[in-house]
């Protein structure tokens, strides 16, 4: 049964408004300000269209009965993940929580090994064994999807202690839910990372919703990056429906974690267009929210302003799009024709190095 | 050969780890400046300095998913609870994240990491300090659980332990670490994971016995053998993986066991071991198997009371007599 909810509190109202303006005024001045080369951006472009239809495909195989299990969508999201991880290198490591397929396209996995591996097929990134909230890539330092909410927070922290212990320049990015906030992992993560000046970045993605609870109802103080100073950790409010703002903000604290090891607490604002995942009937928000800030689709918001800066046109932006809808087919063909795992590897990985107990 | 307690035979294996390998960590609450609650890591820090031996806040959840995610990154850490109670604020890390990162990431991510620090009973510490854990840690694939009783068992298993790929759940015993005995001055001494120990050998009862548990059913075979009946006392030493060939070679020769153990009885270890005796032996058995185990009750304060909560020697003795039907 549908029940009416609230809306969201009136200060969050002003706040959105605000956010919307000052979007449309960076996006006016800002494409030629970014360093950025017109591949580059255009190359942003397409990651996010790319996620987009990947997830929109997922969807659509889920219900077929191709995908099992959970199943989290990253659309409306899309700017959040590009951005960031935009900002970093290859041999960065990313975490990330169970919303993650699009990260791990982000980071540089192909759709064939995201889409084989919510198929569970051998082919798949984790050989089918981990499946939707379980991606990982080791050769492009993607180092998860974590499936119990803030889990990925020490985890992160520890990469980051690892690489400053080994004396390398590696930066971690750890995104998470706003959820994840309540969580004491995120409180302990943070103190820890400023206390020893460890290289994460911490990218609160705030979709306002922890499943079907808004932050309202969970948050007493619903205001995310203030909580860095609580740790006097450097922190930032970014609108994630805005690539390039993603991108610089992330980039300051690239900066900061490259030169100076220091952690940052980034608040991007988001909004998931779709369920918490694929069995969410959706009947704690209205149908008027999630249209208002679809108003905002971060692709949308891009593609305007790259035709209004001539950097694309109607002919290029259909040749990307054709691109990533034929990445897509050719990842859920793949995945298709792929073999299940071997029965013979229900047993294995379950041990680095197995013992034959009783073998001296 | 040198004669020396189980704490500086754990301490010395941490020193030979920590020389050996640049990898290897030792993070944990009083690990550093304080030298280690017990005493395990003493002199370690002015050893191999902060970078190395690192003192962690009271945020065990946090701590022990930081190794977790630094072994992930290369490194080799060696996560000490203060005590194992307290890692129950971490099995979230633990469980979720360092025993099923192999397997959920198709073989990429090892984590080689070794949690330890003491479990079980202490002296006088309630119900909240004092507690046997490794049924908990033993029921999840991915782990390996490993359980000393011997100050050289305690050297060598940790060394294998803080050397191997996989995560490593290393109980010491609290009550234990002033225990002394011969250990090897060879720094390359080590003791396979995975190889239980015959500790007496005898022919009329076995005893499986893990922990403190192996010293109290060592006296009980000693007053035991005055009373005429031997006894085959074997420690395990690694709960997971469990080196049950060892111990039904034994029952095949006893034909009778009794399995003593600290923790509770319910889900316990010893109710593991005894069943794959009853899988694997069952033809050879003269008496059923027989538990003696920690009282089922959370551990009292009074001393007269947790004496009773623990099995002691003349508990032991009851329970072999029974199973070779002497009363």
């Amino acid at each position: 049964m549908s029940k009416q909810i609230e809306a969201p509190p009136e200060a969050d109202q002003q706040r959105l408004q605000r956010e919307q303006d000052q979007a449309k005024e960076r996006q006016k001045t800002r494409l030629g300000n970014t360093g950025l080369k017109m591949g580059e951006l255009v190359e942003l472009y397409r990651q996010m269209l790319l996620i987009r239809r990947f997830e929109e495909k997922s969807a659509e195989a889920y219900v077929a009965g191709k995908i099992g299990g959970f199943c989290h969508l990253y659309i409306g999201q899309e700017a959040v993940g590009v951005g960031a991880i935009s900002a970093i290198r290859k041999d960065d490591y990313v975490l990330s929580s169970y919303r993650e397929h699009g990260l791990a396209l982000a980071k540089g996995m192909s759709a064939r090994s995201v889409m084989a591996e919510l198929f569970g097929k051998a082919t798949g990134c984790s050989k089918g064994k981990g499946g939707s909230m379980h991606m990982f890539d080791k050769s492009v330092g993607f180092l998860g999807g974590h499936a119990i909410v803030a889990g990925q927070i020490p985890l992160a922290t520890g990469t980051a202690f690892a690489t400053r212990y080994l004396g390398t320049d590696q930066v971690t990015l750890c995104f998470f839910g706003e959820a994840a906030v309540n969580q004491g992992a995120f409180h302990e993560s943070l103190n820890m990372a400023q206390l020893w000046k460890l290289p994460c970045i911490y990218i609160c993605e705030n979709n306002q919703y922890g499943m079907g609870t808004s932050l309202a109802r969970a948050m007493s103080l619903s205001d995310i990056a203030q909580k860095g100073c609580a740790y006097q950790m450097e922190a930032e409010f970014v609108d994630g429906m805005d690539v390039l703002a993603v991108r610089n903000a992330v980039k300051r604290a690239v900066e900061r974690a490259r030169n100076d090891y220091l952690p940052t607490l980034l608040e991007i604002r988001t909004y998931r267009f779709m369920g918490h995942s694929m069995s969410d009937p959706g009947n704690y928000r209205t149908r008027a929210e999630i249209e208002k800030y679809q108003e905002r689709d971060p692709i949308k918001l891009f593609s305007a302003s790259l035709l209004e800066e001539k950097i694309l046109d109607n002919k290029k932006i259909e040749e990307i799009e054709k691109g990533v809808r034929e990445e897509v087919e050719d990842a859920l063909r793949f995945a298709d024709e792929s073999p299940l795992p071997d029965p013979s590897e229900l047993y294995t990985d379950v041990y680095a190095n197995p013992i034959q107990p009783g073998r001296k | 050969m040198s004669t020396i307690t189980i704490r500086e035979a754990l301490n010395q294996a941490l020193r030979e780890e920590l020389a050996r390998d640049e990898k290897v960590f030792l993070m944990g609450e009083e690990v550093a400046e304080y030298d280690g609650a017990y005493k395990v890591s003493k002199g370690l820090l002015k050893e191999f300095g902060g970078k190395r031996v690192i003192d962690s806040p009271i945020t065990e959840l946090g701590f022990a998913g930081l190794g977790v995610g630094a072994a992930m990154a290369g490194l080799r850490p060696v996560i000490e609870f203060m005590t194992f109670n307290f890692s129950i604020l971490a099995t979230d890390q633990i469980i979720n994240s360092a025993a099923k990162m192999l397997y959920m990431s198709g073989g990429q991510f090892n984590i080689p990491i070794v949690f330890r620090g003491p479990g079980g009973s202490a002296f006088q510490v309630s119900s909240q300090h004092s507690q046997a854990l490794e049924s908990w840690y033993a029921y999840f694939p991915g782990l390996k659980v490993v359980m000393p009783s011997t100050a050289a068992d305690a050297k060598g298993l940790l060394k294998s332990s803080i050397r191997d790929d996989d995560p490593v759940i290393f109980i010491e015993q609290e009550r234990m670490y002033g225990h002394k005995g011969e250990v090897p001055d060879d720094p390359d001494f080590t003791i396979p994971l995975g190889l239980a120990d015959v500790k007496r050998e005898g022919t009329d009862v076995t005893i499986v016995a893990r922990s403190l548990m192996v010293p109290v059913a060592l006296k009980a075979a000693e007053t035991l053998a005055q009373q005429g009946v031997s006894c085959e006392v074997i420690d395990p030493r690694t709960i997971r993986p469990l080196d049950i060939d060892t111990i039904v070679e034994s029952v095949k020769k006893t034909n009778r066991v009794v399995v003593a153990e600290e923790s509770h009885p319910m889900c316990s270890v010893g109710g593991e071991i005894s069943t794959q005796i009853m899988e694997r032996a069952f033809d050879y058995l003269d008496a059923p198997v027989k538990r003696v185990s920690g009282a089922d009750v959370p551990m009292p304060y009074a001393k007269n009371l947790e004496d009773l909560a623990i099995p002691d020697v003349n508990r032991i003795v009851a329970a072999v007599r029974e199973v070779a039907y002497l009363d």
